[in-house]
């Protein structure tokens, strides 16, 4: 069975110095389930969320390896279509609230703008749509809302406006990076139970990028564990709390605090581990440069 | 975005050599005026009027660039030209320098009751059109090789002052700047140690910016008839008498034009590229 | 409240500002070595004329005297005779002012035009060909004075490809049926699309010299900011809903970049009304700047103060108009 969204053998590397980013990755996501994406920050994480929308920064180039949207693969159509595509079935919920708000235009149309520009709504029916999200995001009075600018809003009602924004279209995968990060963590918990509601109820296929395990054990069905680039382990929420199968992932468990254990800091991942991982990820690289070609 | 950088500094690397090669030619011209041209820039022949360059039907030999209307040879008259220009260059862009810098760093250090004196003699110096400044300040003070030079000073003080000061005060805010008072340097080593070293890379790009819109001035004053006498040959002065006679004669308007084009970009693209070289923080 | 202290504290440095330059205006003219009556009368004048001269504009009294005469006389709308055309100084002046305004007007929308044009494309095409490009033109133009672009244009467009006027604001032959020296505006209003095209086929060299070195500031500020906002979160998040790069540009990063721009734009645009006075005079454009030069080579002293005084409102009139465009166009400032 194949997933609505499938990364098969994605390779990227930084143009200038060929510095590798992403190193045959794998991530299989069907309709309507929710994978985490984990790692610590550079591991690439981030970076498979925006190969998926389509925005990944110029200096990065893919190397290698398909991903499918809708059976589609991005790699092969024109960067228009590509565009398209992805604004028609995918959507992303960014990670900074304050800073993912156009400050110079209203709230309404930057809601409606995909719904009329994109996907050819009339206005009148885009309107209807944003306001029945913003409702369901709890939004009160959302016809005053839309007509406001950003900054007239705090930062938990700005990113509840985008998780409505990536809602309204009713996008079959939504990419939601680190979308509670940059949020107090007393407005984190709300946002969190927010989008995990609104995505059983819309059967969207969600691809949660993040750096917090106690998020994941919260809301994903399925996390793809990343180091350098790699990854190290795919696999389902509970084995991987249960038993861990990489070292990688056990030290990086282990090095979460625990909601039981306030006491409990952060610890580091252990070098021996990081070692063993860099390793593997050298022997990984050196049986693929002779056919890839790239060259440092 | 190391791409970008790269390429950037090599635009730079090319620009700072063609802008030097331009400049160090102007300044052999003006300094061998009198040996390298091929005629007597002032001398007349009215048989000679208006020959055409070099390259086109009806030229004479030896006057690679032509003649204007009273026979005078382009070519000469450019290399003379270059002369009063250079002049007007070092000297005035020099002092305009000095004297804004000098000011600007003032305000920007000191603050108070210099600042705000300053900056209000530079809001009332911002509302006189430049040029119609320097053509009065001529009027009044009569035409004259000194009176360009002082009218440039007084009027463009003002480039130096504002972004010295602005620098200044962005300087003065900085750790180091802070350090340097609490271990107890005066406050004019400070000045000279601290903040002079980071804001000269600007006082120096807006030296040679300064040059380059010296020798403007002076052409703009010479076509005015308001600049240096007339019988000294000046590229402004070559100008507005090839603005009369574009349709006869293009090649006296053209010639000074092309001398002057290359001279101010020369200038600007010279300061900045030095600037580039050798900000601090660019580099 | 804020913004109402802001205004009035504005007022009061711009009238300082004014008076500093009646001030500045009055003393280069008098106190500077060379006597005044001299610069006005012709070489051979007898000693009565100078007397009867100077009895009449009052300079045998001394300069602090004659400068509150002078000063009330303006706050009065007085402005003196021109002592060239016999005629009140105020009516000359604003006579020719509509010409360099119309003429300013213009250059400044061909700057704003071609220097958006300029950012839009090479943020567009940024880190290629067309931005490398750019970025040279962006050099030059900032690097050549108006002066000599007018110089360049009359070569280009009088002479070797001659399809526009080179000198004048409006050919003589022409019966011009206005009632205002708004002669563009009018031409407008009325319908007069020939005496327009006449109007336009004279103003473009001045106004296209004028305009260049503000077009070169407005194309590399401009595009500076817009390669910095075409990064930002929420040109990336419109990028994901399925919008071009164009339309990225043009409807998330310019109008967040204007803004930042504009204020830059303002000082910009008081040298390019400074820039008149020699664009003008270069193509016989009879505005404002050319009047001054005639009425400096004229010794007409109450013309040169009345035109500097002038030029001098204008310069922060336009300052304050872009305060408050940006106070405007602000939505943290217009809602707060």
């Amino acid at each position: 069975m194949s997933g609505f969204l499938e990364i098969r053998g994605l390779s990227a590397r930084l143009a200038g110095t060929g510095q590798r980013l992403l190193r045959s990755v794998d991530i299989s996501l069907p309709a309507g389930c929710v994978r985490g994406l984990v790692g610590e920050s550079g591991a690439g994480k981030s970076m498979i969320g925006k190969a998926v929308l389509g925005v990944l920064p110029k200096a990065v180039e893919i190397i290698e390896g398909e991903i499918l949207l809708d059976g589609q693969d991005l790699q092969k159509v024109s960067p228009a279509e590509r565009r398209r595509l992805i604004g028609a079935k995918a959507a992303l919920i960014p990670q900074d609230p304050l800073t993912a708000l156009n400050p110079s235009r209203r709230i309404g149309p930057q809601i409606t703008d995909r719904l009329v520009d994109i996907l050819g709504w009339t206005k009148a029916r885009a309107t209807t749509r944003a306001l029945e999200v913003l409702a369901e995001v709890s939004i009160p009075e959302p016809e005053r809302i839309m007509r406001l600018y950003p900054h007239e809003l705090s930062g938990g009602m700005r990113q509840r406006i985008l998780i409505a924004s990536a809602f309204a279209a009713e996008p079959k995968l939504i990419v939601a990076d680190e979308p509670t990060t940059a949020l107090d963590v007393t407005v984190q918990k709300q946002i969190l139970k927010l989008i995990s509601e609104l995505q059983a109820r819309h059967g969207t296929a969600l691809l949660f990028v993040t750096h917090d395990l106690g998020v994941v054990s919260k809301v994903c069905d399925t996390l793809s564990v990343l180091y350098a680039g790699k990854v190290v382990e795919d696999t389902t929420v509970e084995r991987f709390f249960a038993a861990p199968q990489h070292g990688y992932s056990s030290a990086l468990l282990a090095a979460t605090p625990r909601h039981t254990d306030p006491s409990s800091s952060l610890k580091p991942v252990p070098h021996e581990v990081l070692e063993t991982v860099a390793a593997e990820i050298a022997a990984s690289d050196a049986a693929w440069r002779p056919n890839g070609g790239a060259r440092g | 975005m190391l791409d970008g950088r790269g390429s950037i500094r090599r635009r730079s690397g090319a620009r700072l050599w063609l802008s030097a090669v331009w400049l160090t030619l102007f300044v052999l011209a003006a300094l061998l005026a009198p040996w390298i041209s091929p005629h007597d820039p002032l001398a007349q022949d009215l048989m000679l009027g208006r020959l055409p360059p070099a390259w086109v039907a009806g030229a004479e030999p030896g006057y690679w660039l032509g003649t204007d209307s009273l026979g005078r040879d382009v070519l000469s008259r450019i290399i003379h030209g270059a002369r009063i220009a250079l002049v007007v260059a070092l000297i005035a862009g020099t002092a305009t320098c000095l004297l804004g810098s000098a000011l600007g760093m003032v305000a920007g250090f000191y603050r108070g009751w210099a600042d705000r004196l300053i900056s209000r003699l530079v809001d009332i110096w911002m509302a006189f059109p430049p040029v119609l400044f320097a053509i009065l300040l001529i009027a009044v003070l009569g035409t004259g090789l000194t009176s360009v030079i002082l009218a440039i000073v007084i009027i463009d003080w003002t480039r130096f002052c504002r972004v010295v000061r602005a620098e200044t005060l962005n300087q003065s805010k900085m750790d180091y700047v802070h350090s340097a008072k609490v271990a107890g340097f005066t406050r004019l080593r400070t000045l000279a140690t601290e903040i002079l070293p980071n804001v000269l890379p600007t006082i120096i790009a807006l030296l040679t910016l300064e040059m380059g819109i010296a020798v403007i001035v002076e052409a703009i004053l010479s076509f005015v008839n308001l600049s240096i006498s007339t019988d000294q040959p000046t590229w402004g002065g070559m100008i507005a008498e090839g603005r009369t006679s574009i349709h006869q004669a293009w090649w006296v308007l053209v010639f000074p034009l092309v001398a002057l084009f290359l001279t101010v970009l020369s200038f600007a693209q010279f300061g900045d590229g030095l600037r580039e070289r050798f900000d601090p923080v660019l580099r | 409240m804020m913004l109402l202290r802001q205004t009035v504290s504005r007022l009061v440095t711009t009238l300082i500002t004014l008076f500093g330059v009646a001030v500045i205006v009055f003393v280069v003219i008098r106190v500077v070595p060379g006597n005044p009556i001299a610069m006005m009368l012709p070489p051979g004048a007898s000693e009565a004329d100078i007397e009867r001269l100077k009895t009449l504009y009052g300079l045998d009294k001394s300069i602090f005297e004659q400068f509150i005469i002078w000063f009330s006389n303006v706050l009065h709308g007085d402005f003196g005779t021109s002592i060239s055309t016999r005629q009140p100084v105020l009516s000359l002046v604003l006579d020719r002012l509509p010409a360099t305004l119309e003429l300013s007007i213009m250059a400044l929308v061909m700057a704003v035009a071609i220097g958006g044009t300029l950012a839009v494309l090479g943020t567009r095409f940024r880190g290629r060909k067309t931005e490398a490009g750019i970025d040279v033109a962006n050099g030059i133009g900032l690097s050549i004075p108006d002066f000599l672009w007018g110089l360049a244009l009359i070569l280009l467009f009088g002479v070797l490809w001659p399809v526009f006027q080179i000198s004048g604001r409006v050919s003589p032959r022409l019966e011009l049926p206005f009632t205002s020296q708004f002669y563009l505006f009018e031409s407008l209003l009325r319908l007069r699309f020939d005496i327009m095209a006449d109007l336009l086929s004279h103003m473009f060299m001045p106004a296209l010299a004028l305009a260049l070195p503000l077009a070169a500031i407005i194309s590399q500020l401009l595009k500076l900011s817009l390669k910095e906002t075409v990064n930002l979160d929420y040109s990336v998040l419109a990028r994901t809903k399925g919008y071009s790069e164009t339309k990225v540009i043009l409807s998330e990063a310019l109008p967040n970049s204007i803004l930042p721009t504009l204020t830059l734009v303002g000082v910009q645009f008081t040298f390019l009304i400074g820039g008149t006075v020699i664009i003008e005079r270069l193509f016989s454009y009879e505005g404002l700047g050319n009047m001054a030069i005639d009425a400096v080579i004229n010794r007409d002293l109450p013309l040169i103060q009345g035109i500097v005084i002038l030029f001098a409102i204008l310069f922060t009139f336009v300052n304050l108009a872009v305060d408050m465009t940006y106070a405007f166009l602000n939505p943290k400032l217009r809602h707060a």
